[in-house]
């Protein structure tokens, strides 16, 4: 739209343009940047009054207490344990619920099957249950079973919950890869599961490492579930942790922000992997039906 | 292919909705060992006292507002943000990264980010009013009404607007510059352009946008949980909150049950509602 001379009325146009979109943004991240910058700075920095608005040190000290590498500070959170369950807990889930939600999603970008339409719809609304309403039930179910605090149980739940929104990527991301293609592989003597294996799925991979990544994400940062399912300390994951860790002991906000960076680092590595499938995971399907 | 999928879909939120709906017409208390028994004559006394309760109807007031509200100015942000990137000419690489800090947070962590902020003593946001001279005294945010839900919908709105932006900003992008070019040879202002082209095309795209936001309501249980867990007196109060509330800490199954299924209603309306319009915009284009 805007291309060649341009009249002084369009650039200031441009400068207002520009110059809004920066203050939204930096407005938006700024937050975000406050909790990173004040895990690294030194304690009496924070409590300071009046409040010191840039950090003057940078410093590890809230990681090393949080880790136990603080011979004054007696530990007083269990990181490493809530990182391992996590870190098992979204892997496990992550892997299973791509491979089935990958075949679903195949089956529904390609064959035409009776109640087609109303599987999709179907699966897409058990992924609108609140956690709320499942926890309470399943804590009971898993009592009975004995899983209750059992990180494979967890996994179990959270496959259920990620395959959902896998489906509904990996159908789009089918759909993208023109048919010829599979139709070709057919002729050739192909048969369905061999077209899927050296057609599709290879060219569907941008497709599923999205896919992966949101389903790692949803288990990594899932709470209210985990939060009924696993009490003991030793299965407890990451996000209750957090909240027993605000809630437990004497107010140490630079040790939750500490805790916090932590928390987003898959997070972080993940958008930036994933920047450009993202936004074409989330929009396709908008235009082609 | 599909049947593992669903048959994992089944144990994990078949059993639970089939099993709250049966608790649901019970007396169900874990403390009371047996109190599950399904009784007729009981079978509607969680769902009167539900009706009766003024806390339950605050809750549901508070979380139909809550929802209203953010789902709406939410929407509205992303639009403005959305055109206002779409136009951007320098540095859009980095703003998309910017416009993604956002989507780093769990739901967990934003309601730890806004408690803190929103502290009465240490906070940042009163920090700030303080050194500008806004304001002289400290602001009790999570406390006072209504300041209290609105630095929840504030922490919800900050968390849900980068999804909701690139959604939009992708369709933004993928409409045909050519009905650009006709509607200005016409002599089509930018807010007409806006009106009669950008808005009608991006349908499909607010559709998805608020599909995918409505799969995802009710995670702004973390948020409240970790701000105010629905204190002070149930100000802050949503349903979900309510549920936890009266399911785990008062071990009263059978009415937290019935609640929670209130729950599910809310949430299937949203998708259903979004979902068939999705399917209808489709359709027409």
């Amino acid at each position: 739209m805007i291309s060649g001379a341009v009249a002084p009325r369009k650039r200031l146009n441009i400068v207002l343009t520009n110059t809004l979109a920066w203050i939204v943004l930096i407005a938006l991240a700024l937050p975000a940047l406050w909790i990173v910058l004040t895990a690294f700075r030194p304690a009496s920095e924070i409590n300071a009054s009046p409040p010191i608005w840039i950090p003057r040190e940078i410093t590890f000290d809230a990681f090393a207490t949080m880790f136990g590498l603080n011979p004054n500070v007696r530990q007083r959170v269990a990181v490493e344990r809530y990182l391992i369950n996590s870190l098992t807990i979204a892997l496990i889930s992550t892997t299973i619920s791509v491979a089935i939600g990958t075949l679903a999603g195949y089956a529904f970008a390609r064959f035409k099957f009776r109640y087609h339409t109303t599987a999709f719809l179907l699966l897409m609304f058990s992924r609108s249950i609140p956690g709320v309403a499942l926890s309470l039930p399943l804590f009971l179910l898993f009592v009975r079973l004995g899983l209750v605090n059992n990180l494979l149980g967890v996994s179990f739940v959270y496959v259920a919950i990620n395959i959902p929104f896998t489906v509904w990527l990996m159908d789009g991301f089918f759909r993208q890869i023109p048919y010829d293609l599979t139709e070709a592989a057919y002729i050739d003597g192909c048969s369905h599961w061999q077209a899927f294996w050296r057609i599709d799925l290879p060219l569907a991979l941008p497709g599923l490492t999205t896919a992966a990544i949101f389903a790692f994400l949803a288990s990594w940062n899932e709470f209210q579930i985990a939060s009924v399912l696993t009490r003991s300390v030793d299965a407890r994951t990451f996000p209750p942790g957090l909240f027993v860790f605000t809630e437990q002991f004497t107010v140490d906000w630079r040790g939750m922000c500490a805790m916090s960076v932590i928390m987003m680092v898959p997070a972080i590595v993940f958008v930036i992997l994933t920047q450009r499938n993202l936004v074409r995971g989330l929009t396709f399907g908008a235009v082609k039906g | 292919m599909i049947l593992p999928s669903f048959v994992l879909i089944l144990i994990v939120t078949g059993f639970p909705l089939l099993y709250s709906i049966y608790v649901s017409f019970t007396d169900y208390n874990l403390l009371r060992p047996g109190s599950d028994v399904f009784r007729a004559d009981i079978m509607f006394r969680n769902y009167e006292r539900l009706i009766n309760d003024p806390i339950f109807r605050r809750s549901l007031g508070n979380t139909i507002l809550f929802l209203f509200v953010t789902v709406n100015l939410e929407y509205v942000l992303a639009l403005g943000l959305s055109q206002l990137l779409a136009r951007v000419t320098k540095g859009q690489g980095i703003m998309r990264t910017m416009l993604m800090i956002p989507m780093m947070f769990a739901p967990i962590l934003v309601g730890f980010q806004f408690r803190w902020f929103f502290n009465a003593e240490v906070g940042l946001v009163n920090n700030a009013l303080l050194s500008l001279g806004v304001t002289q005294t400290k602001i009790a945010w999570l406390v006072d009404e209504p300041l209290g839900m609105i630095a929840i919908m504030i922490a919800t709105i900050w968390m849900n607007l980068p999804v909701t932006t690139i959604i939009l900003l992708a369709g933004t992008l993928s409409l045909p510059s050519e009905m650009y070019e006709a509607a200005e040879v016409d002599g089509a202002g930018a807010w007409q352009k806006f009106r009669h082209i950008t808005f009608p095309m991006l349908a499909p795209f607010t559709y998805i946008a608020l599909t995918i936001r409505s799969l995802d309501v009710a995670r702004a249980f973390d948020i409240v949980r970790m701000m105010t867990d629905g204190g002070p007196a149930h100000r802050t109060e949503l349903i979900w909150t309510y549920v936890t509330r009266l399911a785990i800490e008062d071990s009263r199954f059978g009415m937290g049950a019935a609640m929670s299924l209130i729950t599910v209603v809310i949430s299937l309306f949203f998708t259903v509602y979004f979902f068939r319009q999705l399917v209808k915009v489709r359709i027409v284009q």
